[in-house]
């Protein structure tokens, strides 16, 4: 199988969010980057499993700069084969998508897999329009994933319960938690990733569809109003005629 | 402007999620509604009541399961023959989907989960969560084509008097469109859909075991709310993984969000903090919960927890 698997670098979970420039820009003094972590944990090593059991290469993708390799490293650390890298600065998703869908078009790839959003731009966007552009099938939201031949068996997440599918490959899938377990690179892994092939390949000419104008945080909720624990009617009272929940 | 808005129906009924989008669409201008695959007659005449005068049905049941690839091609080919210039979808399962692609086809900007109407002083600017809740973002779409999907919760749904013209449309659509093949689907009995819920009651590790879970379960009933859990809980499988809130499990905005023996991780932050009403039950008082709460109540969830289904049940008893 000749397995694709995107990538993005997003900012570590638990990093303080801060706005610069008048509030137009994303404050990046003291962030620590890491791979978003639905494309390492659940997508990447799915793509690592279907390549145990089925034979086959995996090959990572991120667009992004020279900053972005330490990921990709990571990726390959995990286990994959080679990756390369669209020397280009992400615009927005469809841009990245577009880089992407230029890049992966004559390669012949069985399965390209991303993670379900990146934690940053919270968006699901990626992989939809990987698949459009491929104009492929796309199953999001994917909870599992099994491939015999030609055919793909999943599970995707529905409101208020799952679906199983059947799809033929190639396709595109966004997974999510339940598709794999997460692995951490061991010492052979990192050492073996340093002399693997990363490809660095110009842009494609893409405009991007949209552009951020500004950010903004969330209002603080104040101060918690605490309740004593032998009065709970209080908080009956106050999330009926106060919050107007109830 | 002329908008297009896809209502998204499920055994016939339209979805909450698709009447939140069919009156968001309705309070943005001049809104027609799209409906695929079958659907009960009355609930398409129905959709006039949020605001659309005109409801479009592309009757073929082949598009009772959703396969983004079809689903794309039906609404760009109806979206073209009504000039549509913004598509609006809901940000669910479907919209996570299908809009991506749309994008993707009609050279479309694309702002997914917005939580506010578009401003248009300065050309057309979408407000969505970003940074897993702890941001805004503001998204200039720049193309002449648009397409929006919105959170669910984020716009309420008013019914007025009214009725839609119902048009049946067809779109060619060939088997070669069809790449998903539906072989089955299993969903929760009873309860309300957790993405859906606007009231949500959720418990963590502190309830020590899934036996204990009987009290939150009372707690829903009462409060005609969805059940959910934090990341541990799914993980041991005390409760099944489409109940897990957080950053790697379902994200939701309820109305109304009450956490009991959760410590308000980052993760789980993530996944609840656009909630328009935070209660916390927690016997640490140092549980960093509190501090993105509304209403907290520091005590022992085994004793707090029936008391306070009581005196719900008895709130529930006097309003009826």
């Amino acid at each position: 199988m000749k397995l694709l698997v995107c990538v993005s670098k997003v900012p570590d979970t638990t990093t303080k969010i801060n706005f610069t420039d008048n509030d137009t820009k994303f404050n990046t003094d003291g962030v620590q980057w890491i791979m978003n972590p639905t494309d390492e944990w659940y997508a990447l090593v799915k793509a690592m499993e279907l390549k145990e059991k089925n034979g086959g290469t995996v090959t990572v993708v991120n667009v992004g700069n020279g900053e972005n390799d330490p990921i990709i490293r990571k990726a390959l650390a995990i286990g994959a084969d080679d990756a390369v890298r669209i020397d280009a600065e992400e615009k927005d998703s469809f841009y990245v998508a577009a880089q992407i869908a230029e890049f992966a078009k004559d390669k012949g790839y069985d399965l390209i897999l991303t993670g379900k959003e990146t934690i940053n731009y919270n968006g699901f966007n990626v992989g939809g329009m990987l698949a459009e552009l491929l104009d492929q099938p796309f199953v999001t939201l994917a909870t599992s994933l099994e491939v015999e031949g030609e055919k793909a068996t999943l599970t995707r997440e529905i409101e208020g319960g799952e679906e199983k599918l059947e799809v033929n490959l190639p396709f595109v899938v966004s997974a999510q938690k339940g598709m794999a377990e997460a692995r951490i690179p061991n010492m052979r892994g990192i050492m073996a990733a340093r002399k693997k092939p990363l490809e660095v390949i110009p842009a494609a000419d893409v405009e991007a569809l949209t552009e951020v104008k500004s950010y903004d945080k969330p209002k603080g909720r104040g101060e918690v109003t605490l309740i004593d624990p032998e009065n709970v009617e209080e908080l009956v009272d106050k999330l009926h005629n106060e919050a107007k929940a109830i | 402007m002329s908008i297009l808005v896809y209502a998204e129906s499920f055994e016939g009924k339209i979805k909450k999620q698709g009447k939140e989008a069919v009156a968001y669409a309705a309070a943005m201008g001049d809104a027609t509604a799209l409906v695929l695959g079958t659907a009960d007659e009355s609930e398409l005449s129905a959709l006039g009541k949020l605001g659309v005068s005109k409801v479009l049905h592309v009757n073929d049941e082949r598009l009772n399961a959703q396969d983004s690839k079809a689903y794309t091609k039906a609404i760009a080919e109806v979206a073209n023959q009504i000039n549509a210039e913004v598509i609006v979808m809901s940000f669910n399962s479907t919209g996570k989907a299908v809009a991506p692609r749309l994008s993707a086809r009609l050279k479309a900007g694309l702002v997914s989960g917005a939580s506010d109407l578009p401003d248009t002083s300065d050309g057309f600017v979408v407000k969505k969560g970003s940074f897993s809740g702890k941001g805004f973002a503001f998204y200039k779409i720049t193309t002449d084509k648009k397409i929006i999907t919105i959170n669910p919760n984020s716009f309420p749904v008013k019914e007025e008097e009214g009725s839609a013209s119902v048009e049946a449309v067809s779109v060619d659509l060939a088997d070669s469109d069809f790449g998903i093949k539906v072989v089955s689907r299993d969903l929760v009995k009873g309860g309300i859909p957790l993405p859906e819920a606007e009231l949500v009651v959720s418990a963590g590790r502190g309830l020590k075991g899934p036996e204990n879970w009987g009290m939150i379960e009372e707690m829903a009933e009462i409060l005609g709310a969805a059940t959910a859990c934090s990341r541990p809980v799914s993980d041991v499988d005390w409760r099944p993984h489409h109940e897990h809130v957080g950053q790697t499990g379902i994200t939701i905005s309820p109305n109304l969000y009450i956490a009991v023996a959760i410590s308000g991780a980052i993760q789980h932050l993530a996944g609840v903090s656009s909630s328009k009403t935070i209660v916390v039950i927690n016997n640490d008082s140092e549980a960093p919960f509190f501090k993105h709460a509304d209403y907290g109540i520091v005590g022992d969830a085994f004793e707090v927890v029936p008391k306070l289904n009581e005196a719900l049940k008895k709130f529930k008893e006097s309003n009826n």
